[in-house]
């Protein structure tokens, strides 16, 4: 009955410790497995073929690839490429992961800001690094608007950074508070059903087929949601890593 | 034109010769393959595509909140290193508000992305 359950994290049996603190393989890092290990599966039989003429498999994965790679060339350029591996990995791990939390009693590991600010931080850090190494400290020009009068310099400059640091927390939030409201939303209206059934009897059962149906389009929107946000996900990294890439124009 | 020398080529030998056969393959491999990639001059970047309605007022919702928790997590910290409480606070707050409709108007399509050397 308790909507917040579903989020919990359990030990399912301990690795060691660092310190004090006890590292234990938990449902989440289960579930993480179970999507890698998915991933890695599908991929792998999926081109293991190469047929001229695509098994379903094989389509599948090949469509993957297209997918991720027009997004890819479409916002970062040609360039943009060599990110492709990370922009891959990214994409298919957050909606693989987004779509098990959708199978009953599954979890959902981007329901968990930790995960889905680690992943945006290593996005940031990414186009940081590679932004740094490529064009030295030239990239701080990014900060420094061209055709500014200098007395409103110094403000401009720090609306510009805190715009770039405040990239890794929206990018976060945006694909766990998906997550949680969305699932929170489900747990709520099938509580409703519980919650009539015992309240009226007879009547509240059958009273119960409202939220019944409002279950069925919500699990539906959660779909549509579930690979929306993995594709925005994906696609920010993609407009940052442009930041990163393209010197300007 | 290559499409006369194959209809030529056709009419004179019988069309199961495998040489034919895959030198069209060739031919057709080649041209889906130009068909499909895009051209390789617009290697620049394009301005920011979007999934649907839905996902785009969910992302400039979440800019703008970004730039305002950005803005009071720096200034709290600053206030905690410096001990300037509470005027970091109230400066960084109203800075990452700023920077929040700049994301949001960047997010939009409204303001110019920044770029280097422009």
């Amino acid at each position: 009955m308790d909507p917040i359950h579903q989020f919990q994290i359990t030990n399912l049996f301990p690795i060691g410790k660092i310190g004090n603190a006890e590292i234990a393989f938990t449902n989440s890092a289960a579930f993480m497995l179970v999507a890698v290990v998915g991933l890695t599966l599908f991929l792998v039989v999926g081109t293991a073929g190469g047929k001229e003429v695509p098994t379903r498999l094989q389509s599948a994965a090949e469509l993957t690839y297209e997918f991720v790679a027009n997004m890819l060339r479409s916002t970062a350029g040609h360039e943009g490429m060599r990110f492709f591996p990370f922009v891959f990995t990214i994409f298919m791990f957050v909606l693989t992961l987004n779509m098990l939390g959708l199978i009953p009693y599954g979890f959902t590991v981007t329901s968990h800001v930790i995960i889905t600010a680690t992943l945006a931080l290593m996005v940031f850090f990414t186009v940081l690094g590679y932004g740094l190494i490529r064009h030295g400290f030239h990239f701080f020009n990014l900060f420094v608007p061209k055709g500014v009068p200098i007395y409103i310099l110094p403000m401009i400059v720090a609306i510009e950074i805190l715009s770039f640091i405040s990239r890794p927390i929206s990018h976060s939030v945006r694909l766990f508070a998906n997550m949680l409201a969305g699932h929170i939303a489900l747990k709520v209206f099938a509580g409703f059903i519980i919650l009539l059934g015992g309240a009226l009897g007879a009547i509240g059962w059958v009273g119960g087929v409202l939220p019944f149906a409002m279950i069925v389009a919500l699990t539906a929107l959660e779909l549509l949601v579930a690979f929306l946000q993995a594709y925005v996900f994906a696609i920010l990294t993609c407009i940052y890593l442009n930041d990163a890439i393209h010197p300007g124009h | 034109m290559p499409d006369d020398a194959r209809g030529k080529g056709n009419r004179k030998d019988p069309p199961n010769d495998e040489a034919v056969l895959s030198a069209r393959l060739q031919r057709l491999g080649e041209r889906l393959a130009t068909a499909n990639r895009p051209s390789e001059n617009d290697s620049g970047p394009r301005p920011s595509a979007d999934a649907s309605a839905f996902a785009r007022g969910f992302r400039l919702s979440t800019e703008l909140v970004g730039g305002v928790i950005a803005g009071a997590v720096i200034g709290w910290l600053l206030d905690r290193w410096l001990g300037t409480t509470p005027w970091g606070l109230i400066v960084f707050v109203l800075l990452g508000f700023a920077a929040g409709v700049l994301n949001v108007m960047r997010a939009a399509g409204v303001a110019r992305e920044r770029r280097l050397n422009d």
